[in-house]
């Protein structure tokens, strides 16, 4: 799995985790995959709903050490 | 027969006036899905506030709704020209708001988690209690990670949003252009801003 981007925000809360996811994306290409680790437990549902609204693709979500895991692929 | 009745028993079943009903409805409910599907939502608020507590949410949910692609258009009006200074230099007031919780942040878990219901009394009589305050709630903030507005206002302008501010405001408190920010997309009334805000999908008073 080829991670373009990975967006480290862990210690920050809504609503920078998915500012940080936004701009990450902006700056890769169709299909590529972005990482984001967090620690704000409402980043697991602010991915999925930023993923319904902008159509990217939640490929992962998980809980891994005490943060949140996200992988998006860019469409 | 009429020559009315003669001509719809001549035509075929699929253009019987039943079935061009029922096909309307149906295409009608597809056209309509459709229209839905492609269309981007918008986000209009009114910001009225000024104080550092009031600031976050216009900001939070102007760049949480860019970062999900939509429209954001924020009109600043009255003490919320205050947001759109150079200089940010916003302050909290526990006067009169008892629902401001009142925690300590530093010292020890159980030290953080008492609640202080100071009377407005005491909040009154104190001099730089509001400097306390706002002092407080700032390292509240930067403890948890929560963005600073400055940094929410950016991102917000980054990512497209459109802020305008209030003309009238501006004569009203007799402020200088030159302290606001220069990304300020127009200096309008309220006439112009309702219009956008009637076609917003979501218009919030804040």
């Amino acid at each position: 799995m080829n991670i373009a981007q990975e967006v480290d925000a862990r210690g920050m809360n809504c609503p920078l985790p998915i500012l940080k996811v936004k701009k990450a994306i902006a700056t890769v290409g169709e299909g590529e995959l972005i990482k984001l680790i967090a620690t704000d437990p409402g980043s697991v549902k602010d991915m999925q709903a930023f993923c319904s609204q902008t159509g990217n693709e939640l490929v992962e979500s998980n809980e891994e050490g005490g943060a949140y895991v996200f992988l998006v692929r860019k469409h | 027969m009429s020559v009315a009745s003669e001509v719809m028993t001549a035509l075929p079943d699929h253009l019987q006036p039943d079935a061009m009903d029922a096909w309307l409805e149906k295409k009608l409910d597809e056209k309509l899905a459709e229209r839905e599907a492609a269309k981007t939502p918008s986000l209009a608020i009114i910001a009225t506030k000024g104080t550092l507590d009031m600031a976050y949410p216009p900001f939070i949910l102007g760049s949480t709704a860019t970062a999900l692609g939509w429209d954001v258009s924020i009109f600043f009006t009255f003490y919320g020209l205050e947001l759109l200074k150079k200089d940010l230099d916003l302050e909290v007031s526990p006067l009169g708001n008892p629902a401001m919780p009142m925690k300590m942040p530093f010292g020890p878990e159980w030290f953080k988690a008492i609640n202080w219901k100071i009377p407005n009394a005491v909040q009154g009589i104190v001099p730089g209690f509001e400097v306390f305050a706002t002092g407080m709630m700032k390292k509240t903030l930067r403890n948890k990670g929560v963005a600073s507005i400055a940094e929410l206002r950016e991102m917000t302008i980054e990512a497209g949003g459109r802020l305008v501010a209030c003309q009238m405001t501006v004569d009203l408190f007799g402020y200088d252009m030159d302290d606001f920010i220069p990304e300020v997309k127009d200096w309008i009334g309220a006439a112009s801003f309702l219009p956008t805000a009637a076609k917003s999908d979501v218009s919030l008073f804040i």
